[in-house]
């Protein structure tokens, strides 16, 4: 396996045009006669489709839910950053391209970066076309706000509903191409395996998830937009279909992951209440601008009511130990803190499985200084939301909040071109690896996912197109498509009849969830990374030996649905440790307890400045790593300090 | 937080399939927490029907915050369940009392077929979007986005209207299962929005025209959506609707527009 990226050379500013000029067409009378596969239907599939069958290419797009538009992109909330520069602060094409590397903690790659910050611009034009209600000033000129720290306001937001306003704007562009016939929509579809010919991916094998039927669909290639991992961790922000098994799929039958270790955990989250949780449900991180983070100084004050602890009893633990910072230190800082307060026994909120794991948010000081209608202003959506689920009002007491996993900077690595290392498979938005490093800045998701969708892939799938010209024929009979459907049926019958069959698939995610959170969570070692080694693999037998499905592989069966996703999670868990493990050094949202200054992360360029690809072996213990070298013309590479 | 332990009976849908037989069955579900969500409780009990060996119960879930519009289940009579504003996977017990009977239903509707237990087939909600539920613009083309200022009003009123998760609760709680609060959120979306009036008559009646033939019914002002409605939709986007109709009616001279490749 090679890696190569094809980035452009030359001033950075002119890369991608250069590359566009470069690349090859196809005409617009030859585009229908070439079939794409999307998979993927939210702000990056969902685009991707909508422009491709617009350009009049014949598009088969999938998802799993039983409408495009309810793909996880609907969840976001925040904002999408753009250098528009509208509120004249010196915002810039270059400025977000700076931060997004720095962000990022040096472990992207350049190009991508510059492009992503260019395009930023054509997708807040694109959206608003297309009827997005983007909040307003009281001018009629479209308002933004700062967010996740950054030094300027460049976040463009719709309520607190940004990406489903976003994805909406998608959904509609892509319902207008199905009404026209160039995109055949196939909603309640799972996509189980990569059909590979000559070298190429030339199709997939999907399960209707109403009737259970197994089907090939062959095509010129497949772009994959499934979305992140973070469901390995079985709790997450993530909705609970979110799953790994397209790209896993793709990675098993010869692409390369990369930088799977890079997850993303968010500080401020409502903190499991029970052992029957199903799901996280992130709240705003606008809330640190008002909140203190405190908890009780003393172990014996942590079943006390909050309102009990004097001030003098409490620990403002971020605004001590990060005076210039405070309660707006980074996303990991907060959520690492959080993680080292809670493991000293101060915790705060029900015991689960034995550990209180919650910190106060308070806004006390807040409510007194700028009285309770501000803060109502600010925050009633959040406070709302907030009392819905706890059944605690924030005005009245101090939420509780704690890390949760939110985002997934790995996943398949891609060229420039957004090809991974199957030739003809394309990857776009969260499922791929670029642009982000080993953390993602807040409101740069939803900018990566429609820049990838709408004006990257239709541009590199044509280029492909263009080179290729004509395939040679495949048709269903063929071994390739044979073999491929032959596995997802031996695999759907051994789901449903395991030798001892005693447990739900939730037993075993939940059980995994477990370990890589505790030792590939938010602060990791080797000794518990190699604990995890040693876990995962006995826990996948066990899953294999005794997962209980119920009911029959030829119906809807969400049992059999979940069954398949936590086989795979059971695999890419332990690529994640393998990674882990091997990044001895701390970057972004991966944090190695061996390698710090003082509590902060120690990167180490000379060994680490590289992409780590991990190429499937046939045995998941041992994958194979090839680094793609990074290098910085532009950003040199700094250390990140907030003390 | 008072933590609470309590004990519910459920009579739920249970239907193997489409034009299959369906009726009630009745579980009990035991020590449940009141901080678990309703969505939570019905995991507890499917888990333990798996582990038993029983099919579990099949519902509709995905983001489970409220902002998908997957979920959907009829809880006593009420669409999404007891509480205002809320789906029912943001529902949580503590909203049930102990010993409670509750009664889970799909939702029921000529335009929603059942596909299984409390899942239905929504994709005429699709359909209707379909026919012109968008604002055509090619890829790449648009201009420069602040060259056409909107005043901050008319957005936020588009965005109220555009606040519809698509969930359905609107059709279900109809004694009519019409269509027409999810079809007059959108045109009203896009018919206040300056972007969208280039297509705004033809929208209108292709969508009013697609709603019909998916077997909606029509809407005889009874006002059960908007209270039904999760995201607080309001009845005056069907007023809007009608008004846009006869509108669109006037300018009808012009053919009305046939698939447009
Ligand atoms: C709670 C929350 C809040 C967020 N807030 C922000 C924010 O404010 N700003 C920001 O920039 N980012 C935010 N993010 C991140 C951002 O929303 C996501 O990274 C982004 O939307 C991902 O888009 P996507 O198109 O790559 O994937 P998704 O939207 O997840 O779409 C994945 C698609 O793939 C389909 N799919 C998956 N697997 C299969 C399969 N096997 N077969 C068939 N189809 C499949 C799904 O059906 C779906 O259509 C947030 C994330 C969360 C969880
Ligand atoms: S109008 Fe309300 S009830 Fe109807 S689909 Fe939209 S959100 Fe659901
Ligand atoms: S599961 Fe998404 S709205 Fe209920």
């Amino acid at each position: 396996m090679e890696l190569r990226s094809y980035e452009p050379t030359g001033p950075i500013e002119d890369r991608w045009e250069k590359h566009k000029e470069a690349s090859k067409l196809v005409a617009p009378a030859n585009r229908r006669k070439h079939n794409i596969i999307v998979v993927g239907s939210g702000l990056a599939g969902g685009a991707a489709a909508a422009s491709l069958g617009e350009m009049g290419y014949n598009v088969k797009c999938f998802c799993y839910q039983d409408s495009p538009r309810r793909a996880h992109s609907i969840a976001a909330q925040g904002g999408i950053n753009a250098a528009k520069n509208y509120q004249n602060d010196g915002d810039s094409v270059y400025r977000l391209f700076y931060d997004t590397v720095k962000g990022g903690d040096f472990r992207s790659r350049e190009s991508n970066v510059y492009r992503l910050a260019e395009l930023s611009l054509h997708i807040i034009d694109q959206a608003v076309a297309q009827g997005v209600p983007f909040a307003r000033e009281y001018g009629g000129l479209l308002a933004n706000r700062s967010f996740g720290g950054a030094q300027v306001s460049r976040t463009f937001y719709a309520r607190g509903q940004t990406g489903q306003q976003l994805l909406l704007g998608a959904y509609q562009a892509l319902s207008r191409q199905i009404e026209a016939g160039t995109v055949q929509m196939f909603p309640r579809h799972e996509m189980l395996e990569l059909i590979v010919h000559d070298g190429r991916a030339r199709g997939i094998v999907t399960r209707c998830l109403k009737t259970g039927k197994v089907t090939p669909h062959i095509a010129d290639m497949v772009v994959l937009c499934t979305g992140g991992y973070s469901n390995v961790f079985y709790l997450s922000t993530n909705a609970k279909g979110c799953n790994c098994t397209a790209t896993w799929r793709a990675h098993r039958k010869g692409a390369a992951f990369a930088n799977p270790c890079y997850t993303q955990i968010h500080p401020t989250c409502i903190p499991q209440a029970g052992s029957y949780q199903s799901k996280l449900t992130l709240m705003s991180e606008s809330l640190r601008n008002d909140g203190r983070v405190w908890v009780p100084r003393k172990k014996e004050d942590v079943t006390k009511r909050p309102e009990d602890i004097p001030e003098a009893d409490r620990f403002y633990y971020l605004e001590e130990r990060y005076p210039a910072f405070g309660n707006l230190v980074p996303r990991d800082v907060a959520s690492r803190n959080a993680l080292y307060v809670a493991n000293d026994g101060l915790g705060v909120g029900p015991l689960v499985e034995g550990e209180r794991r919650g910190v106060y948010l308070d806004f006390a000081d807040a409510i007194s200084r700028l009285g309770e209608q501000t803060i109502r202003e600010r925050y009633g959506n959040l406070f709302e939301m907030y009392e819905r689920i706890t059944g605690d009002s924030p005005y009245q007491t101090p939420m509780r909040i704690y890390p949760a996993t939110h985002y997934t900077m790995g996943g398949l690595w891609v060229d420039y071109n957004l090809e991974a290392t199957i030739p003809g498979l394309f990857v776009g938005g969260e499922a791929n690896f670029s642009d982000h490093g080993s953390n993602r800045l807040g409101a740069s998701a939803l900018m990566q996912g429609l820049a990838d969708g709408y004006f990257v892939l239709p541009f590199t799938v044509g280029n492909y197109l263009g080179h290729v010209r004509t395939l040679p024929p495949l048709t269903e009979d063929h071994p390739d498509v044979q073999t491929a459907m032959q596995s997802v049926d031996t695999r759907v019958h051994k789901l449903m009849n395991a030798p001892d069959p005693k447990h739900a698939p939730e037993h075993f995610h939940r059980e995994l969830g477990k370990i890589i959170w505790k030792e590939c969570g938010m602060s990791r070692n080797a000794e518990g990374l190699e604990t995890a080694l040693e876990k995962i693999p006995k826990l996948r037998d066990q899953f294999w030996r005794e997962v209980k499905v119920t009911g029959s592989g030829q119906d809807l069966n969400q049992t059999l649905e979940r069954a398949g996703r936590v086989a795979d999670f059971l695999e890419l868990g332990e690529l994640m440790c393998i990674d882990a493990l091997d990044r001895k050094e701390s970057c972004g949202g991966h944090f190695r307890e061996e390698h710090q200054e003082k509590g902060e992360a120690l990167r180490d360029d000379a060994h680490f400045s590289y992409v780590a690809a991990w190429e499937w072996t046939g045995n998941p213990a041992e994958p194979r790593l090839h680094k793609e070298p990074l290098t910085f013309e532009y950003v040199k590479p700094t250390k990140r300090s907030y003390k | 937080m008072a933590d609470e332990l309590i004990n519910v009976t459920l009579h739920v849908w249970r239907q193997r399939g489409p034009n299959r037989p369906g009726g009630f069955e009745t579980y009990h579900a035991k020590d449940i927490t009141t901080h678990m969500s309703f969505l939570e409780m019905l995991d507890v009990v499917n888990e333990d029907l798996i582990e038993k060996g029983t099919e579990p119960i099949a519902f509709d879930y995905d983001c489970r915050e409220g902002i998908c519009g997957t979920c959907g289940i009829v809880v006593n009579g009420v669409a999404h369940g007891p509480q205002k504003l809320t789906t029912v996977c943001q529902l949580h017990m503590r909203q049930f009392e102990d010993g409670q009977e509750i009664w889970l239903e799909p939702w029921r509707a000529q335009g929603f077929p059942i596909v299984k237990d409390l899942i239905v087939d929504r994709s005429g909600f699709d359909r209707i979007i379909q026919a012109g539920g968008y604002i055509s613009i090619r890829t790449g083309s648009a201009s420069e986005a602040n060259e056409m200022p909107i005043a901050k009003e008319v957005a936020d009123r588009a965005m109220d209207a555009a606040a519809c998760i698509g969930c359905g609760a609107c059709v279900a709680a109809c004694p009519n299962a019409s269509a027409s609060l999810f079809t007059a959120a959108k045109i009203s979306h896009l018919s206040l929005m300056p972007q969208g009036q280039a297509e705004r008559a033809d929208r209108a009646r292709r969508m009013v025209a697609q709603m019909d033939a998916e077997g909606f019914g029509a809407c005889t002002n009874h006002g059960e959506c908007e209270a039904a409605c999760p995201k607080g939709v309001s009845l005056e986007w069907i007023a809007r609707m009608n008004r846009e109709l006869v509108r669109a009616m006037v300018k009808s001279e012009t053919p009305a527009r046939t698939r447009n490749r």
